[in-house]
Parts: C-alpha cells; structure tokens; sequence
C-alpha cells in the first residue's frame, strides 16, 4: 500500500512536470525568438575592442540576469540518462534558455541606455542547488558587457 | 564613476592606475520564497524572486566595488568581472571586480 502510494506520487510529479514543463518552454522559447527578432539592431560581441566605426562611443557596463529552474520530469530523464551516457538533451534546452534570456536582458538594457553595440560580452552560470543530493535545482546566468553609446554632439 | 569591462574607455585616457578593487555579497531569500522555489523544482520556469535577489546583489557588489574605488580616488573601474558561487542551501555569493583607473580626456 505505502509502496504503491509512493508509485502514485511520483508519477503525478512526473506527469506535472511534464505537461508545465513542456508548456512552459514552449511558451518561453516563443517570447525569446519574438524579442531576439525585435533586438537585433543591438550588436552584440565578444571582442575585447571596440570596432573602429565605434570607437568615439561612450561606454557603460550591462547586465542581465535570470534564474531558470528544471522541473521534475527534466530530472527524471537526465537521471535516467546518466546511468547509460550521452547527451543531456533534457539541460541542454535549459542551459540555452538561460543564456538567451540573459542576454536578451543585458541588451534591453542597453536598448533603454541607447547604446548601439554590446561589446565584451561575458557569461557567468552558476548553480542553485534545491535540497540537498538532489541533483540540479535551478541554474543562474548572468550575461555582461560593455554598452556603446553613442554621443550626441552638443 | 564609469565602470566597463573592457581594459580601455573609449575616448578617454588612463592616466592612473590603482590596483585591484572588489566587492561581494552573500544574500539569501526567507524560507517562504524558498519553498515556492522548491515547488518551482516540480513545474519548471523562471525563479522571479530569485532573479530579484541576484540582481539586488550584483548592484550591491557593484556598489560596494565603486565605493572602495573612490576612496582609491579612482574616476573609473575598468576591466570589471562577476563570479558568483552557491556557498549553502538558498544563499548565494555574488563578488564583483576591477581594475580602478584615473582617467582623463
């Protein structure tokens, strides 16, 4: 009886986490293709130097960050995938959804500072873990660079 | 205070420089937002209130690093980098550094 209660909630995760997980990236790739689209006048770079048409620009520093977390069933096949090897599709997707939120919000950023160019772009991820041993809680991206902005002559 | 994380400014000179400057933070969130995390573990999606945090505490470490670079009697932090770590359960560290620069046009 205990065993086949434990069964139970462990599918009704696995079923939940599959029906708003699914739904969730479906939902969130669709706003990160719509804003890459909108945000594509803002270069960004990861040269160290300003390109040469760019260079009496004035700079600053953004950033964009964000927080993604898995959902059950995501751990459930990575856990499943790790006893034979290969490709974790199920944290690519994740990972790839963190980076290009992050750096669709550095380049907001920019959008609001004016700037016409991101340049030195740089990532940072790191891990928030949940309970203890349970394998990857969250992740966290933060994508930075320097902005571009160009002066207005006075 | 101009702070970038490219080794120059763009039209501006260095005339100085300053040594290395820092700042961290460790912030954690209350237990009431964790737990949503934790339910959050189930469905998947974005942490809002721990963007919130991180952000909050990448402004503070930021902050903290112009601070120490004006008492250098730095104008500008140059060639500026994040490194964050999870040091505990829902806490996390966020340390932010440069180079302070005197700079001029």
């Amino acid at each position: 009886m205990d065993v086949l209660f434990q069964l139970g909630v462990f599918i009704t995760l696995l079923f939940l986490g599959y029906v708003f997980g699914r739904r969730a990236e479906a939902r969130h790739y669709k706003t990160i293709r719509m804003r890459e689209r909108a945000f594509r006048k803002i270069v960004v770079l990861n040269e160290r130097f300003p390109p040469p048409h760019l260079c009496q620009h004035q700079s600053t520093m953004v950033c964009g960050n964000v927080v993604v977390s898995v959902d059950y069933f995501k751990v459930v096949v990575a856990g499943l995938r790790s006893l034979v090897g290969g490709r974790m599709t199920s944290y690519e997707s994740l990972l790839d959804r963190g980076r290009r939120e992050a750096i669709l919000r550095m380049q907001n950023e920019a959008k609001n500072l004016g700037a016409e160019a991101v340049i030195n772009l740089k990532f940072e991820t790191s891990q928030i873990s949940g309970q203890a041993g349970q394998g990857l809680g969250s992740i966290e991206v933060l994508a930075y660079g320097t902005a571009l902005i160009p002066v207005i002559p006075e | 205070m101009l702070i970038s994380n490219i080794e120059i400014i763009p039209n501006k000179k260095i005339v100085q420089h300053l040594g290395l400057v820092q700042g961290s933070t460790v912030r954690a969130k209350h237990a009431g937002k964790d737990i949503m995390a934790g339910f959050k573990n189930i469905f998947g999606g974005e942490l809002s209130s721990y963007t919130e945090l991180l952000q909050e505490s990448r402004e503070e470490a930021i902050s903290r690093m112009s601070q120490q670079a004006a008492a250098l009697g730095a104008n500008a932090v140059i060639n500026v980098r994040f490194s964050t770590s999870a040091i505990a359960a829902g806490a996390s560290e966020i340390l932010a550094y440069g180079t302070a620069v005197v700079i001029e046009d």
